[in-house]
């Protein structure tokens, strides 16, 4: 007599709902909208540069982003007519955003090391301190500091550059007129952006998992050998998300790029030489005097400035998620 | 300790049935089982590793007092004692990682071939190239293929040798790792199981040949099957290095160990109570701390 | 059994030895730095310190090599270098702080402090007039900033933190995003959607909304960040109270972030207070008081800064560094007030 074991119902879980109470459903409505709020503004602001700068954009095609020339021309009649062209003025920024970045990355990454592995508890405390307020320091500031004091001492190093390197391309100069230069924007720019990678940096840096750091010293390594094999392989992803967030930050600078920079339209990679630019400054120099025809252009530029400056952050912020946030 | 068996050992195998037969009842009986199967060292190297009169602190708090202990060459000690009661503290101020704690301090001697590894110029690199170290969770470098971690250790303390291959064969063979890696030697050490991690940790500290192999409970991370191989590992490796093991099992301690030392805290620093053969220490301990903690009483 | 005392001893920390020897290598590569620049066409502070600290790193490395050998002496190089890095950091906010502190404060007097410019100009001689009404302009602008920031923000990050819905990835990267608007964008933006297409012109409420792009993503993160650390066990008391989620959150989730959300507010204000670009779009400049928000160009300190440094004259020029002096205790001042805050806050 065999007897059937029972068939087994697998359980299933209850449906559980709770309706929130109307006083909560609005409290979640208005923070729920408020919230939507950044998405509103951004799309506001790409909606409405590229209403005012459409024509422009429409006229000049993808002339706009390639061509070189920025002429305004108003006739007697005064009738405008104009070419459009901000590819100087992107390459410019893409000049001195490097020379920043190739200035900046060094520094922090040294800085970040030396604040998470090597300086004492006291310095570490004031160090960190001042990098933070350096990030607070408006901008204008740095236009103030690069033209006045940096300036001349800058200029004393491209004329040294100029001199034992100058039969390199970029050190070389068509005329000896050092002030004002990418060279010095670049500077400029990447004391502005030193904070941002630091912290970055350190953070990645003090997130080291412990036994892999263990493993090392363990091997008989020096501290700068645990540093080569451990914390820079595993920062390596977190310094360039902080460095892509400080390029970011370089390309939208405007009142401290204009301070230190002669703004002229054509390309230039003599970085030494007093000439140079970048989309953000360019705006500004030319905004005072723009006709209409002008003013629509250079909200088509801001446009541009506004696209580039959001695909960079958000690449920058996708790596630094990835890397730091969830400590891989 | 008789070694009639010498001749018909070999590595693994009849060892491990033995031990299936034997089925021990008591922690006593499996170590006077592995008394028996020990095979007697070939060449010891040096005079092997000392501590005496060895105190730790963490800033002002007292954690190790007057710790001497004597680590003959080619003999595995185990350190066994409940948690909080220093072994951890203690082995890491035999490859000096104590002091990377800070505001850590010490006292007393650790020799090894008769020098205080503490001496004042010593180089403390080279020190640790000599007195190896495999950690409780396996830590290989997760950036480096499996080849490159076990040759890491030279890498880093740029150590050249003639023959990379041969260095890497040889460690991952006294490991027990060569056969289950032999074909991927390039793939990432991430892909390993964690036995095999910990295998390849060993691997990694032999590559430097030291004198002395420091294992804070190795195994305790581990799954019994990766467990036994690793014990294997370790009565192999005795036979040409001292070995200092911490462990929370006793079992593993009678299973591995020739000598053993117990080590207590009643609320104060830890220190060492009793410290003798293995099987002397779970049959016939001398001191009653020590017997209410192999008899289960506590801990 | 009893045990002397025996005394805790670190045997790895530096010799006297090694001391004596780091400090004769400081001296030596003081000494060649001074003979180098004395003897070279190089000159400057800089020149002596850069000539110094190679000289310091060589002579140390030499003498060092006998005792810790190649592998040590690489180790070496590596703290000196990174230790550079850090100098170098510190020199340059030392010398921006210095500056604006010699300079400035050459331009601060009464007048400075208490008059307009509505009677003078700028390149009038300094002790005739003043920013007064810029900073009347500045501490406006902030006003309607935080007025719409800090709801904008924290109702915001309370949306991250507390009811955490399936948007909130989009609302995370969208606040992210807005974190990178250049400043000069925002007030582009300003300028194109309400000055082109609404009868309002410039005006300190424009100027506000400029700045507010530029704030929230300051006030969010912040407040996010202090909202999580908010320990779960406080929502969950009120919870179980049966409170509702919204009185859990007003009345205890936010009275337990408070500092933090001060801070964060702050921190927000500090971003902003130093902006120049956005304002030039939508603010205009003034010379004297504008006390309606909504009508008129207004004064404010960035844009003082900004003519006194284009006016190209000495005078001109002083008073952009007085001006920026003033900023930047403004800015030191809520620096130091977030720093007071968040601390408190972590303590909690």
């Amino acid at each position: 007599m065999s007897v059937a074991a029972p068939t087994k119902i697998a359980p299933q879980a209850r449906v559980i709902t709770t309706k929130p109470r109307v006083s909560d459903q609005i409290f979640r409505g208005i923070v729920t909208a408020f919230s939507f709020s950044a998405l509103v503004i951004l799309s506001l602001i790409a909606i409405f540069l590229l209403s005012k700068g459409y024509s422009t954009l429409r006229e000049q095609g993808l002339g706009f982003i390639t061509h070189f020339e920025w002429v305004v021309n108003v006739d007697d009649a005064g009738v405008e007519s104009a070419h459009f062209g901000l590819q100087a003025m992107l390459l410019g920024t893409i000049v001195i955003s490097f020379i920043a970045l190739f200035i900046a990355v060094p520094l922090s990454v040294l800085t970040a090391l030396f604040l998470t592995f090597y300086a004492p508890n006291v310095i570490k405390k004031i160090l960190v301190s001042v990098i933070d307020l350096m990030a607070a320091f408006p901008s204008i500031l740095y236009g103030l500091w690069g033209f006045f004091v940096l300036m001349p001492m800058a200029e004393y190093w491209a004329k040294l550059l100029h001199k034992w390197l100058g039969w390199i391309y970029i050190f070389d100069v068509s005329q000896p007129v050092f002030t004002r230069s990418p060279f010095i924007a670049g500077i400029v720019l990447s004391v502005m952006i030193i904070p941002i990678i630091t912290s970055v940096s350190r953070e990645v840096f003090s997130q080291t998992p412990l036994d892999r750091v263990q493993a090392a010293y363990a091997l008989g390594a020096t501290k700068w050998g645990m540093i080569r094999a451990v914390v820079l392989p595993f920062g390596a992803g977190g310094v360039v998300g902080g460095s892509m967030l400080g390029l970011g930050r370089a390309f939208g600078e405007t009142v401290a790029v204009f301070s230190v920079l002669n703004i002229v339209f054509r390309t230039n990679f003599h970085i030494l030489f007093t000439q140079g630019g970048n989309v953000a400054s360019m705006i500004i120099q030319r905004w005072g005097e723009a006709g209409k025809k002008e003013i629509g252009a250079l909200m088509a530029a801001g446009l541009v400035l506004f696209i580039l400056t959001l695909a960079v952050n958000f690449l920058a912020n996708a790596i630094v998620t990835r890397t730091v946030k969830s400590g891989r | 300790m008789t070694n009639s068996e010498t001749g018909s050992i070999n590595q693994n195998g009849t060892q491990m049935s033995e031990k299936e037969n034997a089925k021990p009842s008591s922690l006593s009986d499996v170590a006077a089982n592995r008394a028996e199967k020990k095979v007697a060292g070939t060449a010891p190297l040096g005079t092997g590793l000392e501590a005496r009169g060895v105190h730790a602190w963490f800033d002002k708090h007292h954690a190790l007092e007057d710790v001497s202990l004597d680590f003959s060459a080619g003999t595995v000690t185990a350190l066994i004692g409940p948690s909080g009661c220093g072994k951890s503290t203690f082995i890491r101020t035999l490859n000096r990682m104590h002091e990377f704690i800070p505001n850590t301090s010490m006292a007393g001697q650790v020799l090894l071939d008769g020098r205080d590894i503490y001496e004042s110029g010593i180089d403390v690199t080279k020190i640790r190239l000599q007195i190896g170290m495999v950690f409780q969770k396996p830590n290989p470098f997760p950036s480096m293929t499996i080849g490159e971690n076990v040759l890491s250790g030279l890498k880093l303390a740029q150590l050249k040798v003639a023959n990379h291959d041969e260095l890497l064969e040889e460690c991952l063979t006294r490991a027990g790792l060569w056969t289950e890696v032999k074909d991927r030697l390039g793939a990432h050490a991430g892909g390993l199981s964690g036995g095999q991690q910990q295998r390849l940790c060993i691997a990694r500290a032999l590559a430097v040949k030291p004198k002395v192999l420091l294992m804070d409970e190795p195994c305790s991370a581990l799954d019994p099957g990766s467990t036994l191989r690793i014990e294997e590992t370790i009565s192999q490796l005795s036979k040409s290095m001292t070995i200092v093991i911490v462990t929370h099992n006793m079992q593993q301690a009678a299973r591995v160990s020739d000598y053993t030392a117990f080590f207590l805290s009643d609320g104060g620093p830890g220190q060492m109570i009793e410290m003798g053969p293995t099987n002397e220490i779970f049959s016939r301990p001398r001191d009653q701390r020590t017997e209410n903690y192999v008899t289960g009483r506590f801990g | 059994m009893s045990i002397t005392t025996v005394k805790p001893t670190k045997p790895w920390a530096a010799t006297p030895i090694d001391r004596a020897i780091t400090s004769l290598s400081i001296i030596l590569g003081l000494a060649t730095s001074v003979l180098v620049v004395a003897l070279t066409p190089m000159k400057g502070k800089l020149a002596y310190f850069f000539v110094f600290y190679i000289s310091w790193i060589i002579i140390d490395s030499l003498l060092m090599y006998r005792k810790i050998g190649g592998k040590g002496v690489r180790d070496g190089l590596a703290a000196k270098i990174t230790l550079f890095g850090g100098i170098l950091v510190m020199m340059a906010v030392t010398s921006i702080l210095w500056a604006t502190i010699s300079r400035g404060l050459k331009g601060i007097n009464t007048a400075f402090l208490t008059q307009t410019m509505h009677s003078a100009s700028l390149f009038d001689p300094i002790g005739k007039g003043g920013i007064l009404h810029a900073i009347v302009g500045t501490l406006m602008l902030i006003a309607i900033a935080i007025i719409i920031s800090v709801p904008m923000g924290i109702l915001t990050a309370l949306y991250l933190t507390e009811i955490k819905g399936k948007a909130s990835g989009l609302i995370q990267f969208l606040v992210q995003a807005m974190s990178g608007v250049p400043s000069v964008v925002a007030g582009l933006f300003i300028y194109a959607a309400i000055i082109l297409n609404t009868p309002l012109r410039s005006s300190a409420f424009l100027g506000g909304l400029a700045l507010t792009i530029l704030m929230v993503p300051t006030v969010t993160r912040t407040a996010q960040e202090v909202l999580n650390l908010v320990p779960r066990d406080l929502r969950e008391a009120g919870l179980a109270m049966g409170a509702t989620q919204w009185k859990t959150v007003a009345l205890v989730v936010v009275p337990a972030a408070r500092s933090g959300l001060i801070t964060a507010v702050i921190l927000g204000v500090a971003r902003i207070a130093g902006e120049t670009a956005p304002l030039l779009f939508t603010v205009g400049v003034f010379d004297n008081y504008n006390f309606n928000p909504f009508k008129g160009d207004q004064g404010s300190i960035p844009t003082v800064v900004w003519r006194g440094l284009l006016g190209g004259t000495p005078e001109s020029i002083q008073r952009a560094w007085s001006a920026i002096f003033v900023l930047l205790t403004i800015v030191l001042i809520m620096f130091v007030l977030a720093r007071t805050l968040g601390s408190k806050a972590m303590k909690k």
